[in-house]
């Protein structure tokens, strides 16, 4: 086996999704056609193209081992200066290190000084960033399939305890217990039985799914591995989003290449058990993420959910026991096989183990993929790891839970975020996504937002959820264009409350949080909407009106330069004005304004 | 870009083919097609639901149900508005309604000269580089409402350079 780590210099560059888009491919291309050249330098220098290190905010990122150097914001000319002075005469270049906005100063190793990454704990992210997804052997290097090795060697019944024992809890939403589903399914004496892993990652503003199957894919096989054993499963099924392009790519890869090993295939590891997987791509419908209708769409049907009497661990794919667990929660099996149950259990709540990975992302400085032991604070994640808001704006929300959630305002910042904390408040968990939402934000209009979303992605199954969705989503919008009545704010609840209880599904079941979560901690946007058709946030374009503060506008021409209208007139150095008529309140003058001299009327 | 489909059995016979006769293949016999026509002509939803053994009406529900598939031919160039949560509280809406000013489409429609179309997409995961569009593969990151006239124009002028 090739081992990399002391053959000599290593270079990675993150080719995540976020990175990919500001050019990394270009510039892993252009150090892997220079470090060519390099034969006078005596150690020797790889590089490698990682999965995402989660800080996209500063890609694309490239990280020099053994001398712990990450350089932000690479372009393809920076290469050059990357080799003739890193790589050639050990010299850091400054200019290319990350500067850190509270204390000025340059940082050369982001991950040992900076509270973004000293913050985390990476579980499930633990190789993300560190290994090339295209090879097994950096898989392996870092105890890759070790995981399964042991578990050769305990029985079905010890794998189940040690993963009961670990209080893993479904991370794609619900929160179920791992250990309970993988049970249920193992007793069942009808064979054959199957694994499905659920990678229809269809909450918008989510990416942790993502990111695990593109930047560490065998860890997601290993964990279907090891629950194949404990539950005596014959076939395995990843179901992927078809948009994931580089998810399938690496995926298919991995599994080539396991099977060449023998983690997959006819005789694992030549203890004679049996066990494969394939990828199922999927169709781009979000209720597929819900368990009974990503199985229908596995047999080749439509995407529609069943009710859950019998749940799929006895009654699954092609009506046998199944067990369905999302990415997030295989990859956080060979760990707890790895390192036992204990010690995954000391980490996190009472009732919620381990870390929870969330994706950071809306109005705050350090957007990217975190991973934090459960019970952490909101206060912790958004303002020591996320950095706070972006440009130093007031905090107004948090959104968890994709469309299923809700929105949590700043009093509750304090929160320990665990599955139950998140409940008691009415939102949820789901995927983990968090989405910060600042004074530029509207409530009415992100309630807006989510029921929209919902209306399209409702599979029309079933009256409270396709109907229900439909009068909230007409009502919001009426709202948002200074149409409202007060009326409307009750019989809202109304039919909000009326498909929570009615709906068949968990998309259906969860679709009013959007709507009461605002309406109980922002009802006065409701308000302000309604009674005096005005959109505090400035965002309800019928509703807002901007002009610009003559006292505080220095004539910087900033905003006339980014309005996509021309409405913005003035000489320089003197104060500006909007032209209402030709304004289309796109916000592009308030977003960029350094002087706060935009306002909304 | 979307093909001469005149002789469409002969090009998507292979495709289809090329699985066994499941249902449980259709998605991915569908996606096959899709991939190469950018939408999914009439014929071969005809086709596959004859391999699959499965009724016309089948593969039609399923090619309505799923948001992958298209029914009509897409253009040249696919605008792909990502209205995630991220992106569309970093303006999103923005661009869609910049596009439509400027191409006069709006959401699942393509331009007369079937040079643009355009779709909004949920979340294309790449949150942290909000608001995003990709037009066919092509990512592009943080845009603005000025920056989608842009990258409208740059496609515009490749569209022109490749007629002559």
């Amino acid at each position: 086996m090739k081992m990399y780590s002391n053959e000599g210099r290593q270079i990675l560059v993150c080719c995540g999704t976020g990175c990919q888009a500001n050019g990394s491919l270009q510039v892993f291309d252009a150090i892997q056609e220079q470090i060519q050249s390099l034969d006078d330098v005596e150690v020797k220098t790889f590089a490698k193209s990682t999965g995402c290190n989660g800080w996209c905010e500063q890609g694309p990122l490239v990280k020099i081992l053994p001398d712990d150097i990450t350089y932000c914001q690479v372009k393809v000319d920076d290469v050059p200066a990357i080799i003739d002075k890193t790589i050639k005469n050990n010299e850091v270049i400054e200019r290319l290190l990350y500067r850190n906005p509270a204390s000025k100063k340059r940082v050369k190793s982001p991950h040992l000084e900076l509270d973004f990454y000293q913050k985390q704990k990476k579980i499930a992210l633990r190789n993300i960033g560190e290994i090339d997804p295209a090879s097994i052997e950096d898989y392996i290097d870092r105890d890759g399939y070790k995981a399964l090795e042991k578990a050769f060697s305990m029985s079905a019944e010890q794998i189940i305890t040690e993963v009961t024992k670990s209080g893993l809890r479904g991370r794609g939403g619900g929160g179920f217990p791992a250990g309970l589903k993988w049970q249920s399914c193992a007793k069942q004496s009808s064979t054959p039985h199957y694994i499905i892993c659920n990678g229809d990652e269809g909450d918008p503003g989510a990416f942790m799914d993502r990111s695990i199957m593109e930047g560490d894919p065998h860890t997601v096989i290993e964990g279907m591995v090891i629950c194949a054993l404990a539950t005596g499963a014959s076939n395995g099924f990843i179901y992927v989003r078809d948009e994931y392009a580089l998810a399938l790519k690496n995926l298919n890869l991995a599994l080539i290449d396991a099977r060449k090993r023998s983690f997959l295939g006819e005789n694992i590891m030549g203890q004679g058990f049996a066990f494969d997987i394939e990828v199922v791509r999927g169709g781009g419908a979000f209720v597929c993420g819900e368990e009974t209708a990503l199985i229908a769409s596995i047999e080749g049907k439509i995407g529609e959910p069943r009710d859950k009497y019998v749940f799929p661990a006895e009654k699954g794919l092609w009506g046998q026991p199944t067990v369905i667990n999302n990415v997030e929660t295989w990859a956080n099996i060979p760990v707890i096989i790895n390192e036992g149950a204990d010690k995954f259990a000391s980490i996190g709540t009472e009732n919620s183990k381990g870390t929870k990975v969330f994706s950071l992302v809306g109005k705050v400085v350090n957007t990217g993929l975190v991973e934090v032991p459960m019970g952490t604070t909101l206060r912790e994640i958004i303002f020591a790891i996320g950095g706070g808001i972006l440009k130093g704006r007031q905090f107004k929300a948090v959104q968890t839970g994709g469309p299923s959630g809700g929105c949590i305002p700043a009093e509750l910042l304090d929160l320990p975020v665990d599955f139950d904390t998140l409940k008691e408040v009415g939102s949820m968990m789901g995927s983990g996504g968090l989405i910060v939402m600042d004074e530029r934000t509207c409530m009415v209009e992100v309630a807006r937002y989510y029921l929209n979303f919902l209306a399209g992605e409702s599979c029309g199954k079933c009256v409270p959820c396709r109907e229900g969705i439909r009068h909230m989503q007409e009502i919001l919008t009426r709202i948002c264009e200074g149409k409202g009545q007060i009326s409307d704010l009750e019989l809202l609840e109304e039919i909000a409350e009326t498909v929570k209880i009615a709906a068949l599904c968990g998309l259906g079941k969860t679709a009013a949080n959007p709507v009461l979560s605002t309406l109980r901690y922002f009802r006065d946007e409701y308000l302000a909407h309604i009674e005096e058709h005005r959109c505090p946030a400035g965002v309800c374009r019928d509703l807002t009106e901007f002009y610009i503060d003559k006292e505080k506008c220095t004539g910087c021409g900033i905003c006339i330069k980014n309005c996509p209208v021309d409405a913005i007139y003035g000489e320089k150095k003197e104060a500006h004005t909007i032209n209402v008529e030709k304004c289309i309140a796109c916000g592009s003058c308030i977003d960029t304004c350094r002087f706060d001299a935009v306002r909304i009327r | 870009m979307a093909e001469d489909v005149s002789n469409t059995e002969d090009m998507i016979s292979p495709i289809v083919t090329a699985y066994p006769r499941e249902k449980r293949y259709i998605l991915a016999m569908m996606q096959d097609v899709q991939k190469k026509y950018n939408y999914l002509p009439k014929e071969a939803l005809k086709m596959i639901a004859k391999h699959a053994e499965v009724p016309f009406s089948q593969t039609y529900s399923m090619a309505t149900f799923y948001k992958a598939f298209s029914l009509i031919p897409k253009g040249r160039y696919n605008i792909r508005v990502c209205d995630g949560t991220a992106c569309h509280i970093k303006g999103s809406a923005v661009l869609i309604d910049q596009i439509y000013n400027n191409l006069g489409i709006k959401p699942g429609e393509t331009t007369e000269d079937k040079v643009f179309s355009l779709e909004t997409v949920n979340c294309l995961g790449a949150c942290a580089i909000a608001p995003v569009v990709m037009v066919n593969d092509t990512v592009h990151a943080k845009v603005t409402s000025s920056g989608i006239l842009k990258i409208i124009e740059k496609y515009r002028g490749d569209a022109g350079d490749e007629d002559v």
